[in-house]
Protein backbone atom coordinates (compact mmCIF):
# COMPACT_ATOMS: atom_id res chain seq x y z
CA UNK A 1 0.00 0.00 0.00
CA UNK A 2 0.97 3.38 -0.43
CA UNK A 3 -0.25 6.91 0.71
CA UNK A 4 -0.65 9.83 -2.08
CA UNK A 5 -0.20 13.00 -0.93
CA UNK A 6 -1.29 16.27 -2.98
CA UNK A 7 -0.94 19.39 -3.07
CA UNK A 8 -3.34 21.70 -5.74
CA UNK A 9 -5.15 24.66 -6.32
CA UNK A 10 -8.03 25.17 -4.39
CA UNK A 11 -10.42 25.57 -7.80
CA UNK A 12 -8.93 21.84 -9.40
CA UNK A 13 -10.37 20.16 -6.13
CA UNK A 14 -13.20 19.60 -8.12
CA UNK A 15 -11.51 18.39 -11.10
CA UNK A 16 -9.61 16.41 -9.62
CA UNK A 17 -11.90 14.28 -7.13
CA UNK A 18 -13.93 13.63 -10.76
CA UNK A 19 -10.83 12.19 -12.03
CA UNK A 20 -10.16 10.19 -9.07
CA UNK A 21 -13.87 8.87 -8.84
CA UNK A 22 -13.58 7.93 -12.60
CA UNK A 23 -10.51 5.94 -11.92
CA UNK A 24 -12.58 3.74 -9.18
CA UNK A 25 -11.03 5.66 -6.27
CA UNK A 26 -14.00 5.14 -3.16
CA UNK A 27 -12.57 7.49 -0.81
CA UNK A 28 -10.19 10.23 0.36
CA UNK A 29 -9.76 13.52 2.87
CA UNK A 30 -8.71 16.64 1.89
CA UNK A 31 -7.91 20.02 4.02
CA UNK A 32 -7.62 23.60 3.37
CA UNK A 33 -3.62 24.47 3.71
CA UNK A 34 -1.23 27.25 3.23
CA UNK A 35 1.73 27.44 1.95
CA UNK A 36 4.31 27.92 -0.59
CA UNK A 37 6.86 27.29 -3.41
CA UNK A 38 8.38 28.90 -6.44
CA UNK A 39 4.64 30.48 -6.44
CA UNK A 40 5.28 32.80 -3.83
CA UNK A 41 2.59 34.43 -2.24
CA UNK A 42 0.51 38.37 -3.59
CA UNK A 43 0.21 41.91 -2.19
CA UNK A 44 -3.18 42.79 -0.87
CA UNK A 45 -3.89 46.83 0.07
CA UNK A 46 -5.07 48.32 3.59
CA UNK A 47 -5.79 52.22 3.28
CA UNK A 48 -2.59 52.55 1.19
CA UNK A 49 -0.22 49.85 2.78
CA UNK A 50 0.97 47.02 1.38
CA UNK A 51 1.19 43.68 2.38
CA UNK A 52 2.53 40.10 1.03
CA UNK A 53 0.71 37.20 1.77
CA UNK A 54 3.11 34.59 1.72
CA UNK A 55 1.19 31.41 2.29
CA UNK A 56 -1.28 31.15 -0.82
CA UNK A 57 -4.55 29.14 0.16
CA UNK A 58 -4.11 25.50 -1.24
CA UNK A 59 -5.78 22.38 -0.79
CA UNK A 60 -4.11 18.98 0.71
CA UNK A 61 -5.64 15.81 -0.65
CA UNK A 62 -4.97 12.19 1.11
CA UNK A 63 -5.73 8.85 -0.39
CA UNK A 64 -4.45 5.72 0.01
CA UNK A 65 -3.85 2.91 -2.85
CA UNK A 66 -2.34 -0.33 -3.52
CA UNK A 67 1.22 -0.27 -5.20
CA UNK A 68 -0.33 -1.52 -8.37
CA UNK A 69 -2.46 1.34 -9.40
CA UNK A 70 0.13 4.21 -7.95
CA UNK A 71 1.78 4.89 -11.38
CA UNK A 72 -1.95 5.03 -13.30
CA UNK A 73 -3.18 7.93 -10.34
CA UNK A 74 -0.56 9.95 -10.39
CA UNK A 75 -0.96 10.36 -14.00
CA UNK A 76 -4.32 10.50 -13.39
CA UNK A 77 -4.00 13.35 -10.89
CA UNK A 78 -1.60 15.21 -12.79
CA UNK A 79 -3.31 15.67 -15.66
CA UNK A 80 -6.75 17.16 -13.49
CA UNK A 81 -4.61 19.38 -11.94
CA UNK A 82 -2.46 20.64 -14.47
CA UNK A 83 -2.69 24.34 -15.75
CA UNK A 84 0.91 24.91 -16.91
CA UNK A 85 1.26 28.25 -14.90
CA UNK A 86 3.62 28.32 -12.01
CA UNK A 87 1.71 26.94 -8.19
CA UNK A 88 0.14 23.98 -10.01
CA UNK A 89 0.70 21.76 -6.53
CA UNK A 90 2.74 18.74 -6.20
CA UNK A 91 2.29 15.05 -6.15
CA UNK A 92 4.30 13.04 -3.11
CA UNK A 93 3.77 9.23 -2.59
CA UNK A 94 4.82 7.76 0.51
CA UNK A 95 4.83 4.37 2.13
CA UNK A 96 1.97 2.89 4.03
CA UNK A 97 2.53 0.55 6.89
CA UNK A 98 -1.31 -0.74 8.39
CA UNK A 99 -5.01 -0.01 7.33
CA UNK A 100 -7.82 -0.83 8.99
CA UNK A 101 -11.49 -0.44 9.11
CA UNK A 102 -12.74 0.66 11.79
CA UNK A 103 -16.63 -0.55 11.64
CA UNK A 104 -15.39 -4.18 10.63
CA UNK A 105 -11.97 -4.64 11.57
CA UNK A 106 -10.77 -5.27 7.83
CA UNK A 107 -7.27 -4.87 7.19
CA UNK A 108 -4.39 -3.89 4.24
CA UNK A 109 -6.00 -3.55 0.97
CA UNK A 110 -9.33 -4.42 1.91
CA UNK A 111 -9.55 -1.97 4.18
CA UNK A 112 -9.35 1.15 2.02
CA UNK B 1 -46.22 61.23 -4.47
CA UNK B 2 -49.45 62.88 -5.60
CA UNK B 3 -51.18 65.34 -3.03
CA UNK B 4 -50.82 68.91 -4.19
CA UNK B 5 -52.90 71.16 -2.32
CA UNK B 6 -52.59 74.70 -4.06
CA UNK B 7 -51.20 77.11 -1.34
CA UNK B 8 -49.05 79.66 -1.61
CA UNK B 9 -45.08 78.86 -1.88
CA UNK B 10 -42.90 80.03 1.28
CA UNK B 11 -41.34 79.07 4.47
CA UNK B 12 -45.05 79.53 6.48
CA UNK B 13 -46.36 76.73 4.54
CA UNK B 14 -43.50 73.84 6.00
CA UNK B 15 -45.34 71.94 9.02
CA UNK B 16 -42.77 70.67 11.16
CA UNK B 17 -43.62 67.11 11.73
CA UNK B 18 -44.04 66.09 8.15
CA UNK B 19 -40.05 67.38 6.86
CA UNK B 20 -38.60 64.93 10.31
CA UNK B 21 -40.22 62.74 9.03
CA UNK B 22 -39.45 62.71 5.40
CA UNK B 23 -35.57 63.50 6.06
CA UNK B 24 -35.71 60.35 8.88
CA UNK B 25 -37.44 58.77 5.73
CA UNK B 26 -34.39 59.84 3.64
CA UNK B 27 -32.18 58.39 5.79
CA UNK B 28 -33.88 55.12 6.39
CA UNK B 29 -33.98 54.55 2.56
CA UNK B 30 -30.30 55.58 2.73
CA UNK B 31 -29.90 52.23 5.43
CA UNK B 32 -31.43 49.94 2.77
CA UNK B 33 -28.23 50.13 0.32
CA UNK B 34 -25.34 48.74 3.40
CA UNK B 35 -28.79 46.21 4.53
CA UNK B 36 -28.93 45.37 0.86
CA UNK B 37 -24.98 44.85 0.61
CA UNK B 38 -25.62 42.80 3.36
CA UNK B 39 -28.20 40.72 2.27
CA UNK B 40 -26.19 40.22 -1.10
CA UNK B 41 -22.77 39.86 0.59
CA UNK B 42 -24.07 36.90 2.53
CA UNK B 43 -25.04 35.10 -0.52
CA UNK B 44 -21.52 34.61 -2.51
CA UNK B 45 -18.29 32.77 -2.33
CA UNK B 46 -16.60 34.43 0.40
CA UNK B 47 -14.03 35.72 -1.91
CA UNK B 48 -16.07 37.70 -3.56
CA UNK B 49 -17.77 39.33 -0.40
CA UNK B 50 -16.06 42.89 -0.62
CA UNK B 51 -16.71 43.12 -4.48
CA UNK B 52 -20.34 42.73 -3.80
CA UNK B 53 -20.72 44.33 -0.63
CA UNK B 54 -18.91 47.60 -2.86
CA UNK B 55 -20.89 47.19 -5.45
CA UNK B 56 -23.97 48.58 -3.73
CA UNK B 57 -21.99 50.58 -1.42
CA UNK B 58 -20.00 52.78 -4.00
CA UNK B 59 -23.39 53.78 -6.10
CA UNK B 60 -24.53 55.78 -2.75
CA UNK B 61 -21.58 58.20 -3.51
CA UNK B 62 -21.33 57.48 -7.58
CA UNK B 63 -25.81 58.28 -7.94
CA UNK B 64 -25.59 61.16 -5.50
CA UNK B 65 -23.13 62.96 -7.52
CA UNK B 66 -25.48 62.01 -10.99
CA UNK B 67 -28.67 63.07 -8.98
CA UNK B 68 -27.50 66.50 -7.88
CA UNK B 69 -25.76 67.52 -11.17
CA UNK B 70 -28.07 65.81 -13.68
CA UNK B 71 -30.46 63.47 -12.68
CA UNK B 72 -33.40 65.28 -10.01
CA UNK B 73 -33.39 67.51 -12.97
CA UNK B 74 -34.03 64.93 -15.40
CA UNK B 75 -36.76 63.31 -13.28
CA UNK B 76 -38.30 65.77 -11.70
CA UNK B 77 -37.42 68.69 -13.16
CA UNK B 78 -40.09 71.65 -15.59
CA UNK B 79 -41.63 68.80 -17.88
CA UNK B 80 -40.66 68.74 -21.40
CA UNK B 81 -43.18 67.10 -23.74
CA UNK B 82 -44.22 63.89 -20.68
CA UNK B 83 -40.82 62.36 -21.49
CA UNK B 84 -37.98 63.95 -19.75
CA UNK B 85 -37.14 66.85 -17.32
CA UNK B 86 -35.08 69.65 -18.44
CA UNK B 87 -32.27 70.62 -16.98
CA UNK B 88 -33.52 73.67 -14.89
CA UNK B 89 -32.55 72.12 -11.71
CA UNK B 90 -29.51 70.65 -12.54
CA UNK B 91 -26.80 71.62 -9.45
CA UNK B 92 -29.65 71.47 -7.62
CA UNK B 93 -30.36 75.70 -8.55
CA UNK B 94 -33.76 76.52 -6.96
CA UNK B 95 -33.89 73.69 -5.14
CA UNK B 96 -34.26 74.93 -1.45
CA UNK B 97 -35.77 75.69 1.54
CA UNK B 98 -39.14 76.72 -0.22
CA UNK B 99 -41.18 73.35 -1.00
CA UNK B 100 -42.83 72.41 -4.18
CA UNK B 101 -46.54 72.10 -4.00
CA UNK B 102 -46.28 69.77 -7.25
CA UNK B 103 -44.66 66.91 -5.30
CA UNK B 104 -45.27 68.19 -1.63
CA UNK B 105 -46.46 71.22 -0.18
CA UNK B 106 -45.74 71.15 3.35
CA UNK B 107 -41.56 70.11 3.27
CA UNK B 108 -38.42 71.86 1.77
CA UNK B 109 -38.24 71.01 -1.62
CA UNK B 110 -34.85 70.04 -0.62
CA UNK B 111 -35.85 67.38 1.81
CA UNK B 112 -38.20 65.94 -1.08
CA UNK B 113 -34.97 65.57 -3.83
CA UNK B 114 -32.47 64.04 -1.25
CA UNK B 115 -35.42 61.62 -0.33
CA UNK B 116 -35.79 60.77 -4.01
CA UNK B 117 -31.75 60.73 -4.16
CA UNK B 118 -31.81 57.37 -1.59
CA UNK B 119 -34.15 55.72 -4.54
CA UNK B 120 -32.30 56.54 -7.37
CA UNK B 121 -29.14 55.26 -5.48
CA UNK B 122 -30.29 51.66 -4.36
CA UNK B 123 -32.28 51.15 -7.78
CA UNK B 124 -28.65 50.06 -9.99
CA UNK B 125 -27.19 48.42 -6.97
CA UNK B 126 -30.31 45.79 -6.87
CA UNK B 127 -29.31 44.70 -10.19
CA UNK B 128 -25.95 44.35 -9.11
CA UNK B 129 -27.20 40.75 -7.54
CA UNK B 130 -28.22 39.36 -10.87
CA UNK B 131 -24.47 39.54 -12.28
CA UNK B 132 -22.62 38.95 -8.76
CA UNK B 133 -19.03 36.94 -9.02
CA UNK B 134 -18.20 38.06 -12.41
CA UNK B 135 -17.96 41.77 -13.20
CA UNK B 136 -15.11 43.95 -12.81
CA UNK B 137 -15.56 47.16 -11.16
CA UNK B 138 -14.77 49.41 -13.49
CA UNK B 139 -17.23 48.62 -16.84
CA UNK B 140 -19.90 48.71 -13.68
CA UNK B 141 -19.38 52.18 -12.61
CA UNK B 142 -20.02 52.78 -16.37
CA UNK B 143 -23.31 51.03 -16.75
CA UNK B 144 -24.85 52.12 -13.75
CA UNK B 145 -24.22 55.75 -14.48
CA UNK B 146 -25.15 55.47 -18.25
CA UNK B 147 -28.20 53.43 -16.60
CA UNK B 148 -29.06 55.73 -14.11
CA UNK B 149 -28.82 58.37 -16.81
CA UNK B 150 -30.66 56.73 -19.39
CA UNK B 151 -33.44 54.49 -18.06
CA UNK B 152 -34.12 55.78 -14.05
CA UNK B 153 -34.44 59.07 -14.83
CA UNK B 154 -36.48 58.80 -17.34
CA UNK B 155 -39.05 56.81 -16.29
CA UNK B 156 -38.63 58.45 -12.79
CA UNK B 157 -40.29 61.14 -14.63
CA UNK B 158 -42.35 59.54 -16.41
CA UNK B 159 -43.77 57.60 -13.20
CA UNK B 160 -43.68 60.37 -10.57
CA UNK B 161 -42.06 63.91 -12.59
CA UNK B 162 -44.79 66.84 -12.33
CA UNK B 163 -46.22 66.40 -16.37
CA UNK B 164 -45.08 62.89 -16.79
CA UNK B 165 -46.82 61.04 -19.39
CA UNK B 166 -47.84 57.98 -17.18
CA UNK B 167 -48.82 60.17 -14.44
CA UNK B 168 -51.50 61.85 -16.73
CA UNK B 169 -52.54 59.00 -17.33
CA UNK B 170 -53.24 58.17 -13.58
CA UNK B 171 -50.87 55.52 -13.08
CA UNK B 172 -50.45 54.74 -9.38
CA UNK B 173 -46.93 53.46 -8.12
CA UNK B 174 -46.80 54.35 -4.53
CA UNK B 175 -42.93 54.04 -4.10
CA UNK B 176 -41.67 52.19 -6.96
CA UNK B 177 -42.95 49.20 -7.73
CA UNK B 178 -42.73 50.26 -11.61
CA UNK B 179 -39.68 53.47 -11.42
CA UNK B 180 -37.12 50.84 -8.52
CA UNK B 181 -38.43 47.35 -8.95
CA UNK B 182 -39.29 46.76 -12.60
CA UNK B 183 -36.93 48.43 -13.77
CA UNK B 184 -34.25 46.92 -12.03
CA UNK B 185 -35.30 43.73 -12.63
CA UNK B 186 -35.53 44.29 -16.46
CA UNK B 187 -32.42 45.54 -16.33
CA UNK B 188 -31.40 42.72 -14.73
CA UNK B 189 -32.67 40.17 -17.01
CA UNK B 190 -30.75 41.81 -19.89
CA UNK B 191 -27.78 41.38 -17.69
CA UNK B 192 -27.77 38.00 -17.00
CA UNK B 193 -27.66 37.63 -21.13
CA UNK B 194 -25.03 39.81 -22.14
CA UNK B 195 -22.82 39.11 -19.52
CA UNK B 196 -23.89 34.97 -19.48
CA UNK B 197 -23.89 32.82 -16.38
CA UNK B 198 -19.98 32.25 -13.90
CA UNK B 199 -17.69 29.65 -14.96
CA UNK B 200 -18.80 27.58 -12.61
CA UNK B 201 -22.46 27.67 -12.67
CA UNK B 202 -23.78 24.59 -13.52
CA UNK B 203 -20.73 22.58 -12.92
CA UNK B 204 -19.57 23.15 -9.27
CA UNK B 205 -21.61 23.92 -6.22
CA UNK B 206 -22.19 27.46 -5.29
CA UNK B 207 -23.55 28.12 -1.82
CA UNK B 208 -23.91 31.35 0.03
CA UNK B 209 -20.92 31.74 2.68
CA UNK B 210 -23.09 33.86 5.37
CA UNK B 211 -26.27 33.63 5.92
CA UNK B 212 -26.25 35.19 9.10
CA UNK B 213 -25.48 38.09 7.13
CA UNK B 214 -28.06 37.52 4.94
CA UNK B 215 -30.35 37.48 7.59
CA UNK B 216 -29.02 40.70 9.06
CA UNK B 217 -29.31 42.63 6.04
CA UNK B 218 -32.83 41.33 5.18
CA UNK B 219 -33.12 42.93 8.69
CA UNK B 220 -31.99 46.33 7.62
CA UNK B 221 -33.82 45.99 4.49
CA UNK B 222 -37.29 45.89 5.95
CA UNK B 223 -36.24 48.11 8.73
CA UNK B 224 -35.28 50.70 5.44
CA UNK B 225 -38.45 49.97 3.85
CA UNK B 226 -40.66 51.48 6.29
CA UNK B 227 -38.75 55.22 4.97
CA UNK B 228 -39.48 54.04 1.64
CA UNK B 229 -42.69 53.45 1.95
CA UNK B 230 -44.34 55.23 4.18
CA UNK B 231 -41.94 58.00 3.54
CA UNK B 232 -43.25 58.43 -0.02
CA UNK B 233 -46.75 59.75 1.57
CA UNK B 234 -44.64 63.17 2.05
CA UNK B 235 -46.19 63.78 4.59
CA UNK B 236 -46.64 62.09 8.95
CA UNK B 237 -50.24 61.72 7.82
CA UNK B 238 -52.82 58.74 7.98
CA UNK B 239 -51.79 57.29 4.57
CA UNK B 240 -47.75 57.45 5.76
CA UNK B 241 -49.67 55.35 9.00
CA UNK B 242 -51.60 53.01 5.89
CA UNK B 243 -48.42 53.00 3.79
CA UNK B 244 -46.33 51.52 7.42
CA UNK B 245 -49.05 48.83 8.03
CA UNK B 246 -49.24 47.65 4.49
CA UNK B 247 -45.20 47.61 4.02
CA UNK B 248 -45.18 45.49 7.62
CA UNK B 249 -47.60 43.09 6.11
CA UNK B 250 -46.84 42.71 3.23
CA UNK B 251 -43.38 41.18 4.27
CA UNK B 252 -44.99 39.09 7.22
CA UNK B 253 -47.24 37.69 4.57
CA UNK B 254 -44.39 36.85 1.94
CA UNK B 255 -42.16 35.38 4.65
CA UNK B 256 -44.34 33.07 5.94
CA UNK B 257 -46.15 31.97 2.79
CA UNK B 258 -42.23 31.37 1.67
CA UNK B 259 -41.23 29.25 4.10
CA UNK B 260 -44.78 27.37 4.32
CA UNK B 261 -44.47 26.29 0.29
CA UNK B 262 -40.81 25.64 1.17
CA UNK B 263 -41.35 23.45 3.86
CA UNK B 264 -44.44 21.65 2.20
CA UNK B 265 -42.10 21.46 -1.50
CA UNK B 266 -38.46 20.59 0.43
CA UNK B 267 -39.39 19.40 3.76
CA UNK B 268 -37.37 21.67 5.74
CA UNK B 269 -38.42 25.76 5.98
CA UNK B 270 -34.88 27.73 5.27
CA UNK B 271 -33.26 30.81 7.18
CA UNK B 272 -32.77 31.71 3.38
CA UNK B 273 -36.46 31.21 1.99
CA UNK B 274 -37.54 33.30 5.23
CA UNK B 275 -35.44 36.53 3.99
CA UNK B 276 -36.48 35.57 0.53
CA UNK B 277 -39.67 35.55 1.14
CA UNK B 278 -39.82 39.25 3.21
CA UNK B 279 -37.63 40.98 0.63
CA UNK B 280 -40.26 39.34 -1.98
CA UNK B 281 -43.62 40.66 -0.58
CA UNK B 282 -41.97 43.95 0.82
CA UNK B 283 -40.88 44.75 -2.78
CA UNK B 284 -44.35 43.38 -3.98
CA UNK B 285 -46.09 45.96 -1.75
CA UNK B 286 -43.88 49.08 -2.49
CA UNK B 287 -46.15 50.09 -5.65
CA UNK B 288 -49.84 49.65 -3.53
CA UNK B 289 -48.25 50.79 0.00
CA UNK B 290 -50.42 54.32 0.09
CA UNK B 291 -53.39 52.33 -2.13
CA UNK B 292 -54.78 49.65 -0.44
CA UNK B 293 -56.46 48.32 2.92
CA UNK B 294 -54.23 46.07 5.41
CA UNK B 295 -56.34 43.17 4.24
CA UNK B 296 -55.42 43.48 0.76
CA UNK B 297 -51.89 44.04 2.07
CA UNK B 298 -51.60 40.08 3.85
CA UNK B 299 -53.14 39.21 0.36
CA UNK B 300 -50.32 40.92 -1.86
CA UNK B 301 -47.65 39.21 0.46
CA UNK B 302 -48.96 36.05 0.06
CA UNK B 303 -49.24 36.07 -3.57
CA UNK B 304 -45.57 37.01 -3.70
CA UNK B 305 -44.53 34.33 -1.53
CA UNK B 306 -46.29 32.28 -3.63
CA UNK B 307 -45.39 33.41 -7.05
CA UNK B 308 -41.63 34.55 -6.39
CA UNK B 309 -40.98 31.22 -5.46
CA UNK B 310 -42.17 29.70 -8.25
CA UNK B 311 -40.06 32.66 -10.53
CA UNK B 312 -36.86 31.40 -8.70
CA UNK B 313 -37.41 27.46 -9.15
CA UNK B 314 -37.99 28.46 -12.99
CA UNK B 315 -35.17 29.86 -13.25
CA UNK B 316 -32.82 26.66 -11.77
CA UNK B 317 -35.23 24.93 -14.27
CA UNK B 318 -33.91 27.34 -17.16
CA UNK B 319 -30.19 27.01 -15.47
CA UNK B 320 -30.72 31.21 -15.83
CA UNK B 321 -27.57 32.43 -13.84
CA UNK B 322 -29.43 35.52 -12.24
CA UNK B 323 -26.98 34.47 -9.58
CA UNK B 324 -29.26 36.43 -6.63
CA UNK B 325 -32.47 36.35 -8.12
CA UNK B 326 -32.90 40.03 -9.01
CA UNK B 327 -35.45 39.08 -11.81
CA UNK B 328 -37.58 36.53 -9.77
CA UNK B 329 -37.76 38.54 -6.68
CA UNK B 330 -37.77 42.27 -7.98
CA UNK B 331 -39.13 42.12 -11.16
CA UNK B 332 -41.85 39.69 -10.76
CA UNK B 333 -42.51 41.37 -7.60
CA UNK B 334 -42.88 44.80 -8.83
CA UNK B 335 -44.59 43.53 -12.05
CA UNK B 336 -46.85 41.30 -9.61
CA UNK B 337 -47.96 44.33 -6.96
CA UNK B 338 -48.05 47.21 -9.78
CA UNK B 339 -50.74 44.98 -11.61
CA UNK B 340 -52.54 44.21 -8.33
CA UNK B 341 -52.64 47.76 -7.20
CA UNK B 342 -54.90 47.70 -10.43
CA UNK B 343 -57.35 45.55 -8.79
CA UNK B 344 -57.01 46.22 -4.98
CA UNK B 345 -56.45 50.18 -4.36
CA UNK B 346 -59.44 52.09 -3.00
CA UNK B 347 -59.63 55.55 -2.52
CA UNK B 348 -61.58 55.19 0.97
CA UNK B 349 -57.67 54.19 1.62
CA UNK B 350 -56.05 57.16 -0.30
CA UNK B 351 -58.56 60.21 -2.04
CA UNK B 352 -55.57 61.08 -4.13
CA UNK B 353 -55.29 57.45 -5.04
CA UNK B 354 -57.89 55.63 -7.67
CA UNK B 355 -59.89 53.00 -7.03
CA UNK B 356 -59.34 49.24 -8.66
CA UNK B 357 -61.39 46.60 -10.16
CA UNK B 358 -62.60 45.27 -7.24
CA UNK B 359 -64.46 48.40 -6.30
CA UNK B 360 -65.70 49.59 -9.96
CA UNK B 361 -62.91 50.89 -11.99
CA UNK B 362 -61.76 48.59 -14.26
CA UNK B 363 -60.10 50.72 -16.45
CA UNK B 364 -57.05 51.30 -13.88
CA UNK B 365 -55.94 47.75 -14.54
CA UNK B 366 -55.39 48.58 -18.27
CA UNK B 367 -53.06 51.55 -17.28
CA UNK B 368 -51.24 49.27 -15.00
CA UNK B 369 -50.77 46.86 -17.54
CA UNK B 370 -50.04 49.46 -19.85
CA UNK B 371 -47.11 51.24 -18.11
CA UNK B 372 -45.72 47.57 -17.00
CA UNK B 373 -45.64 46.46 -20.64
CA UNK B 374 -44.06 49.68 -21.80
CA UNK B 375 -41.43 50.52 -18.67
CA UNK B 376 -40.33 46.86 -19.22
CA UNK B 377 -39.75 46.73 -22.32
CA UNK B 378 -37.92 50.17 -22.17
CA UNK B 379 -36.15 49.21 -19.75
CA UNK B 380 -34.70 45.85 -20.91
CA UNK B 381 -33.88 47.55 -24.46
CA UNK B 382 -31.89 50.34 -23.46
CA UNK B 383 -30.19 47.92 -20.19
CA UNK B 384 -29.54 45.23 -23.52
CA UNK B 385 -28.09 48.09 -25.54
CA UNK B 386 -25.81 49.69 -22.41
CA UNK B 387 -24.50 46.80 -21.42
CA UNK B 388 -23.55 45.82 -25.40
CA UNK B 389 -21.72 48.89 -25.84
CA UNK B 390 -19.97 48.69 -22.78
CA UNK B 391 -19.22 44.73 -23.28
CA UNK B 392 -17.45 46.00 -26.63
CA UNK B 393 -15.75 48.61 -25.57
CA UNK B 394 -14.43 47.74 -22.08
CA UNK B 395 -15.37 44.58 -21.53
CA UNK B 396 -17.72 43.51 -18.93
CA UNK B 397 -15.88 40.26 -16.87
CA UNK B 398 -13.38 39.07 -14.66
CA UNK B 399 -10.64 36.82 -16.99
CA UNK B 400 -11.20 33.64 -16.04
CA UNK B 401 -8.45 33.63 -13.29
CA UNK B 402 -9.60 36.41 -12.02
CA UNK B 403 -13.11 35.03 -11.59
CA UNK B 404 -11.60 31.78 -9.70
CA UNK B 405 -9.54 34.00 -7.50
CA UNK B 406 -12.07 36.11 -6.52
CA UNK B 407 -13.52 39.79 -7.07
CA UNK B 408 -12.19 40.73 -3.45
CA UNK B 409 -8.50 40.04 -4.10
CA UNK B 410 -8.28 40.75 -7.84
CA UNK B 411 -10.12 44.14 -8.40
CA UNK B 412 -9.72 45.35 -4.72
CA UNK B 413 -6.55 43.75 -3.40
CA UNK B 414 -7.97 42.84 -0.15
CA UNK B 415 -9.33 39.35 2.04
CA UNK B 416 -12.50 39.69 3.62
CA UNK B 417 -11.62 37.80 6.69
CA UNK B 418 -8.10 37.74 7.71
CA UNK B 419 -6.23 35.31 10.01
Amino acid sequence: MKRIEVIVRPFKLDDVKEKLVSMGIKGMTIDAVKGFGRQRGHTEVYRGAEYTVDFVPKIKIELVVEDEDVSRLVAGIREAAYTGEVGDGKIFVLPMGEAMRIRTGETGGDAI
Amino acid sequence: MVKAPQTFLGESMLQSGDTAFVLISAALVLLMIPGLALFYGGMVRKKNVLGTIMQSFILISLISIEWVYLGYSLSFGPDMGGLLGSLAWAGLGGVGAAPNPNYAATIPHLAFAMFQCMFAAITPALITGAVAERMRFGPFLVFSLAWTILVYNPVCHWVWGNGGWLKEMGVLDFAGGIVVHLTCGAAALAAVMVTGPRKDHGRHQIVPHNLPMTLLGTGLLWFGWFGFNAGSALAADGVAAGAFAATHLGGMAGMATWCAIEWWHRGRPTTLGAASGAVAGLATITPGAGFVAPGAAVFIGMLAGLVCYGAVLLKARLRFDDSLDVVGIHGVGGVLGTLLVGVLAQKLVNPAGADGLLYGNPAQCGTQILAVAVVGVFAFAVSWILLVGVKATMGLRLDPQAETVGLDLSEHTESAYGE
